[in-house]
């Protein structure tokens, strides 16, 4: 059985190239999907936190049998200092409801699930098998992949670009640079296994609930970074992860920052008597909005991480994958089915559907909040977190002090620390940044 | 072969040993018989180690032990093996000879045993787990449609008389027990130098029962055309030497295997490795010392940077001393060994053979003493 | 030229962990792969299919996700796959799984062509028997060719080949007959990596599946723990040894000081050893 021309070449099965490979696949395109992993989800590493309202606008019944763990009823945000922590948690019983807005998943088996959709939908996956090189026409337009296996080209009409953060493809063929430390940020992550009921005690948690803690503050140690836990059916996934530029500045090592999370007063006992399974580390993408490459040409596009598609403020990257994915599959079939070519011109209607979505919107708003964090992450993220953690003790703990007394020192520490100015300065450009 | 009444689902262990019981017409089967490998009219030493294991066995039984011997009248015949068979303790010596079975072949070699066990009947049948003892024991094994427990680490009989074979499981990481319930012969092999060496005492050639091989040369499909033998300096000679020096992952790198080398050269060891190495490719096949690689017995092993996994354990476990190297104090080698150094293997090697250099007059670690062959110059 | 290769999906056991306290075998999470051995056998019968043509196919006996490890198989250029899956092959010792997958092996050769070769890797790195392929060899009737090292030849037309065997002391040349059986030595080749063509064509190849019927199996009760003589009575991690190690003393000593104690401790337990080494002159 010889190979022949192909519609579509999706390269990587992750997030965005299943999303990718599913949507065309299923529009009875003829799909080629490349993965160098051994399987779909082996060289893939996320917390996890599936956005159902994503997923379901690809698979609209994807509950009926993909393996979820929990679904969020929680969520706690920590600001950290090395023995405290001041949260906000935000917990609603909205969240119990039909279709649950937001679970979390364990990657290996949830790509394994989406891989097998894909199969299911008509397109041909191979993994082992890496794409070493784009092929290209005289006119430099991209018409096909060469793999690591024996036996040529591969020829399409268009190639998909979802090979992750640190893709090799695209950033040899000069279609994008590769990521500069700075956007790029280091998460390593664990899993601790222990039985379902135990995790249920202690987070307060009944049936098939989930709950979120995403930490910031000085377990990064001044760097820009951020800390998590999120709780599995039968395990929990505990990481840290810090900006490569901050890593390599501070020559922290990213293994040892997890640990003194772990150990943290806070973080501590909720791992308590639990066995660790598995770890993994991987890149994220940091750079927001200012970071994103070109993201079509003449015969190509790129979605997902490779494309810069993650909302750090907000931990989001998978939806934007997935999201990025299915805007790059409907844009390729419908230039198909009007017959068009896929040139640059007509893939830029890739990128018109991204900016009409939340997915751009987003990444705009945004844009300016990674170089403040920074350029000013020692502050938001070593002072303030101790500044908070002394005003909430002055404030919690009781003690004979007049309280107008505490309250003057509460403000004193904030202004010697950072002076009116800096203050105010501070909150502005969080603002602004923000809106 | 067995009729099943009111199967009932019970949990796999239960149901197989509640159902299982010796049928009336094996009850006749008695006495412990150890197939005698021969190369060249001389016997293997893996059977002279069956023979002293079977006597045990068979006094614990309270019946005989036979030695059964297949080979030709060429060359030295099969005289030497009958002697060999009494002077190490069997009451009886099963024989058939041939020139039809002067070199192996799986063919007339199975003919002839399941033969002579269709009819004398015996209750267990032991092989050595050689190539040709494993070539063998499947081919009887099936046709006898028996249970066969292969590469056995520990042989008994329970109070009820049946066998127990103990072998490691999962990968070598567990031991297990295995009982064939209700056939016969109750066969297992077992790999050389597992069981002790018996001590050997001259006897009188004592009963002989000889069978006729009822097979023509034409009528056998495979031929053997030639025998290269082995050229002795490729082999190690892990299982007789009497120091050895076993390294595992712990040492790291391929390249810190050096450090290994250097000691064995300087105290005159054997040089070993565990398993993972072999997997790895770091050393041959050849150098394993396990369960599945050497069993081996010397006065002296050091284990470096080895965990001790139960497969690893069967294979060394003979030997006089253990010691153990690690820096993982929880290591189980250190549930074996006899003295353990909680250290970097790496680090350790290099004191560990300055601190016998010292010991030692300088032509001492290179002249040779009852050691084992050096043959890691690689 | 129709082969057969039989081959198992096992636990990869480099990473079976005991767990310390209950000695239970911590099974979650440990990969499959395919039996290693088994590849050579796999390598060695594409070899032969590419030198004198014809076809391979690959089977197993096992659980549904077996499929993992024969879809592995046609990616390194099988042509064919069946998998032998049946509750009723659960609990199987050695002589239930050779009369199973030996009926198996005749029904593929009755619907695809009657096998030439069979192959089976030397042994399973979780049972270590080695008695599969000789079960199925007496079975079917078939030459038994164990720990073969090489192939030097087929003849086609004489069904006559020679192979090398690996024996304890030595090789032997066999010259033998077709059908045969032959179980292949590790190490003798490496297993190719499949091409586009191979990787396609697993991608789209079903997987056969079948159950007892299907293979022809009449004799349930040869199947399966029912079929099994061997009865697996007693699980269990060695106890360490009642006198427990002697542990050098490391504390605020160097390397060398302790090196030094232990060949002294050494010593003092093995005199002989400490005099073969330490005595002068001694051959």
């Amino acid at each position: 059985m010889t190979k022949s021309k192909f519609d579509a070449i999706v390269i990587g099965a992750g997030m965005s190239g299943n999303a990718a490979a599913y949507s065309m696949a299923r529009r009875g395109l003829k799909v080629l999907q490349l993965e160098r992993g051994e399987h779909s989800g082996s060289k893939n590493v996320q917390g996890a936190i599936l956005y159902a309202n994503m997923l379901e606008a690809i698979i609209p019944n994807f509950r009926d049998d993909a393996p979820l763990e929990r679904h969020l009823v929680e969520q706690r945000f920590w600001l950290m200092d090395d023995s405290s922590h001041t949260g906000v948690h935000y917990r609603s019983d909205d969240f119990n409801e039909l279709k649950p807005n937001r679970y979390t998943i364990i990657r290996a088996q949830f790509d394994k699930w989406f891989s097998s959709k894909v199969r299911e939908a008509g397109g041909t996956v191979l993994c082992e098998t890496t794409a070493t090189k784009l092929a290209r026409d005289r006119s430099g337009s991209v018409i096909g992949v060469y793999t690591d296996r024996e036996g040529g080209v591969i020829l399409a009409d268009v190639v998909v670009l979802a090979e992750g953060v640190n893709g090799l493809l695209g950033t040899r063929a000069g279609l994008r640079d590769m990521p500069k430390p700075e956007n790029v940020a280091l998460a390593v992550k664990e899993m601790h296994f222990m039985p379902e009921e135990v995790i249920a005690e202690r987070f307060g948690l009944t049936g098939g609930e989930g709950c979120v803690i995403e930490a910031g503050g000085t377990i990064s140690r001044g760097m820009a970074g951020l800390g998590f836990l999120y709780t599995n059916k039968e395990s929990i996934s505990v990481g840290i992860g810090c900006l490569v530029s901050g890593l390599a500045e501070s020559m922290e090592n990213p293994y040892r920052l997890l640990d003194a999370f772990k150990q943290h007063p806070s973080i501590r006992p909720l791992l308590a008597g639990s066995e660790i399974k598995e770890y993994a580390a991987h890149l994220i993408p940091e750079g927001g909005f200012k970071a994103i490459p070109q993201l079509f040409g003449n015969g190509w596009v790129v979605v997902g991480d490779a494309a810069q598609l993650n909302n750090a403020v907000h931990r989001e990257g998978s939806n934007l994958a997935m999201t990025s994915g299915l805007m790059a599959g409907e844009a390729i079939f419908q230039i198909k089915s009007r017959g068009g070519l896929m040139t640059k011109h007509n893939l830029s209607l890739y990128k018109g559907m991204l900016d009409k979505s939340f997915v751009m919107k987003d990444l705009m708003k945004h844009k300016d909040l990674p170089s403040l964090l920074h350029t000013d992450s020692h502050n938001f993220l070593m002072t303030y977190p101790t500044l908070i953690s002394q005003a909430a003790q002055n404030f919690v703990r009781v003690d004979g002090a007049p309280k107008i007394n505490r309250e003057k020192a509460t403000a004193a520490s904030f202004i010697n620390a950072r002076s009116r100015w800096g203050l105010i300065s501070d909150a502005v450009r969080s603002a602004v940044s923000w809106r | 072969m067995v009729a099943r009444k009111n199967e009932t689902p019970a949990n796999a262990v239960g149901r197989a040993s509640s159902g299982k019981k010796l049928l009336k017409c094996f009850e006749d089967h008695r006495h412990v018989w150890v197939f005698m490998e021969l190369e060249r009219g001389k016997v293997h030493p893996v059977s002279i180690e069956l023979l002293g294991e079977g006597r045990r066995l068979a006094d614990k039984l309270g019946v005989q032990l036979a030695g059964v011997i297949l080979g030709s009248s060429e060359g030295v015949g099969t005289k030497p093996a009958i002697e060999e068979a009494f002077a190490y303790g069997a009451d009886i010596a099963y024989l058939v000879e041939s020139p039809l079975l002067a070199n192996y072949r799986n063919e007339p070699f199975t003919k002839a045993l399941t033969d002579l066990v269709t009819t004398h009947k015996p209750e267990i049948l032991l092989l050595g787990a050689t190539t040709l003892g494993r070539d063998l024991a499947g081919a009887v094994a099936t046709t006898l449609q028996t249970g066969l427990t292969a590469d056995c680490t520990e042989l008994d009989v329970d109070g009820d008389g049946s066998l127990a074979a103990t072998r490691p499981t999962f990968g070598g990481s567990l031991l297990c027990t295995i009982y064939t319930l209700n056939s016969r012969p109750q066969m297992a092999t077992v790999r050389s130098r597992v069981m002790a060496t018996p001590q050997r005492a001259d006897k009188p050639i004592g009963r002989v029962i000889q069978h006729e091989l009822t097979m023509v040369e034409e009528a056998i499909v495979t031929k053997v055309l030639a025998f290269l033998c082995n050229d002795g300096s490729e082999q190690s000679n892990l299982a007789n030497s009497d120091i050895v020096v076993g390294g595992g992952l712990g040492l790291g790198a391929a390249g810190n295997l050096q450090h290994l080398r250097n000691l064995a050269t300087t105290i005159g060891g054997g040089v070993g490795c565990s398993r993972p190495l072999v997997q790895k490719g770091w050393m041959p096949a050849d150098r394993q010392i396990g369960q599945s690689g050497h069993t081996i017995r010397p006065k002296l092993y050091i284990a470096a940077g080895i965990s001790g996994a139960v497969q690893h354990r069967v294979g060394v476990e003979g030997a006089d001393l253990i010691v153990a190297i690690n820096l993982d104090q929880k290591a189980p080698i250190f549930d074996f060994a006899h003295i353990g150094v909680v250290a970097c293997a790496l680090e350790f090697l290099p004191a560990l053979t300055e601190a016998f250099a010292r010991r030692m007059p300088p032509h001492n670690s290179i002249k040779g003493m009852d050691r084992g062959r050096l043959d890691d110059q690689e | 030229m129709h082969i057969v290769v039989c081959i198992k999906q096992v636990p990869d056991s480099a990473q079976i962990r005991v767990h310390p306290v209950t000695n239970t075998i911590m099974r979650q999470g440990v990969p499959t792969i395919i039996n290693p051995y088994d590849l050579f056998a796999l390598e060695e019968a594409l070899q032969v299919r590419n030198r004198y043509g014809g076809e391979v196919t690959v089977l197993t006996m096992g659980p549904p996700m077996a499929e993992q490890a024969l879809r592995k198989a046609l990616t390194h250029g099988a042509d064919r796959a069946v998998l032998l899956t049946d509750r009723h092959f659960a609990g199987s010792d050695t002589l239930a799984t050779s009369y199973a997958l030996s009926q198996a092996v005749a029904k593929i050769g009755e619907s695809y062509g009657a096998p030439d070769i069979v192959f089976t890797g030397k042994q399973t790195i979780d049972g270590d028997t080695a008695q599969v392929g000789p079960g199925i060899a007496k079975r079917l009737n078939l030459q038994q060719l164990t720990y073969v090292t090489k192939i030097v030849s087929i003849d086609p037309t004489s069904r006559e080949l020679m192979v090398e065997r690996h024996a304890e002391s030595g090789t032997q040349m066999l010259k033998s007959t077709l059908p045969c059986l032959i179980t292949v030595l590790e190490g003798v080749n490496a297993i190719r990596r499949g091409s586009l063509d191979d990787a396609f064509r697993a991608a789209r190849s079903p997987v056969l599946k079948w159950g007892a019927a299907d293979a022809g199996i009449g004799e349930l009760t040869k199947c399966g723990l029912r079929g099994s003589p061997t009865v697996v009575k007693r699980v269990f991690a060695p106890g360490p040894r009642a006198e427990k190690a002697m542990q050098m003393d490391i504390n605020d000593k160097t390397l060398a000081e302790v090196a030094a104690d232990t060949v002294a401790a050494i010593f003092a337990r093995e005199p002989v050893l400490e005099r073969k080494l330490t005595s002068h002159g001694d051959r």
